[in-house]
């Protein structure tokens, strides 16, 4: 699985990492409505995914699986990304 | 997946939204690397403006750092001068300076984080672009338009991704270096009216001038005092009327031997 963090990269990720991210992922989407505790699950979830992925070689052209929010995106920014265009994609 | 798919799928049909296509595949490919180009120059003048807003900054901290330790010199001087009220004075302007130059290093730090990020997003998009340079060549001499289709879908998605991360990265650039721009120039307008202190010394601040006051009235103390004595006290006319004798003070000046043997 390939997962790119947004101003990073992409990582490819080996399939034993997953159960630990979504659990992290899941962390992070709690955090969504809390601007206090969003900085620390976000960046715990990204930690995760540069310790156990593999970057992805930069003259290399894969699509993403996952796309993560960039390390210093708020709660409000993201937030408003995801109400931006609504939850269902055109 | 909670949250990061609804971002995935958020993010990737922004993405795509970035690249419109033509009518043949293959002419598409020739426009997308178009693009790419564009937004690869774009990025570049991003970092050039982020560094530029990196060197303003540092000047401003310079100069402020001068002024704060001008006020320390001038705290010291008015303090041996007897003035303790003017030494608070500068003291409480510098530890005013204090606050802003921290504030400062803190922008500075995130302009150097968001300048070194940039230049690497720029040095990865270059790698993209000319990796997908190199597949548009093969998939339009190796196939068909209609063949062509799902190779250049490939393609495309691999590259529409890295622009739209980069260039949502550039408008988060953009968005700081406006930003701290206007407190840039917030800080040299309120230098050039002299509330800061111009660091340059050309506009004399009330500590200065207080200083100069100082220093200049007892310049006029000492100076009275010289001319009081030189009115008081008669040995001065002589001095001058002296020339007559210059044989006998000659010669026991220009007499070595003496001197030498007392040494």
């Amino acid at each position: 699985m390939i997962v790119r963090i947004m101003g990073e990269g992409q990582f490819e990720m080996p399939e034993e990492s997953l159960a630990r991210l979504n659990e992290l992922d899941d962390a992070l989407e709690a955090a969504l409505d809390d601007e206090q505790s969003f900085p620390a699950a976000l960046t715990a979830l990204l930690e995760g995914v540069r310790r156990s992925g593999t970057r992805v070689p930069d003259e290399e052209l894969f699509t993403s699986d996952v796309v993560l929010p960039a390390a210093e995106a708020t709660a409000a920014e993201v937030r408003e990304l995801l109400t931006d265009e609504g939850l269902i994609p055109d | 997946m909670g949250m990061w798919q609804r971002f995935t799928m958020i993010f990737k049909s922004k993405a795509n939204k970035a690249l419109d296509r033509a009518e043949d595949p293959r002419e598409t490919l020739d426009y997308s690397y178009e693009k790419q180009l564009d937004l690869l120059q774009k990025v570049r003048r991003g970092v050039a403006d982020v560094a530029t807003s990196r060197k303003r900054l540092e000047l401003q901290i310079g100069q402020l750092d001068q002024q704060s330790a001008k006020l320390e010199t001038q705290a010291k001087a008015a303090l041996a001068g007897g003035r303790e009220d003017l030494a608070r004075e500068a003291l409480t302007r510098r530890s005013g300076l204090t606050t802003q130059l921290n504030d400062l290093h803190a922008q500075l730090a995130t302009l150097q984080d968001q300048e070194e990020k940039l230049t690497q997003a720029s040095q990865r998009l270059q790698a993209k672009v000319d990796a997908f340079r190199t597949k548009k060549e093969t998939i339009k001499a190796t196939y068909s338009a209609a063949e062509a289709q799902t190779k250049i879908n490939e393609a495309f998605s691999g590259i529409s991704e890295e622009l739209g991360d980069v260039g949502m990265a550039i408008q988060r650039a953009e968005d700081k270096t406006q930003s701290m721009q206007a407190r840039a120039g917030a800080i040299d307008e309120l230098m050039a009216s002299g509330a800061l202190e111009d660091a340059t010394g050309t506009s004399k601040d009330s500590i200065s001038a207080e200083l100069e006051r100082m220093a200049s009235t007892s310049e006029v103390e000492d100076t009275l005092a010289a001319m009081k004595a030189e009115l008081t006290g008669g040995p001065t006319p002589e001095v001058t009327q002296a020339p007559p004798t210059p044989a006998v003070e000659s010669g026991q000046a220009g007499a070595p031997k003496p001197a030498g043997d007392e040494n």
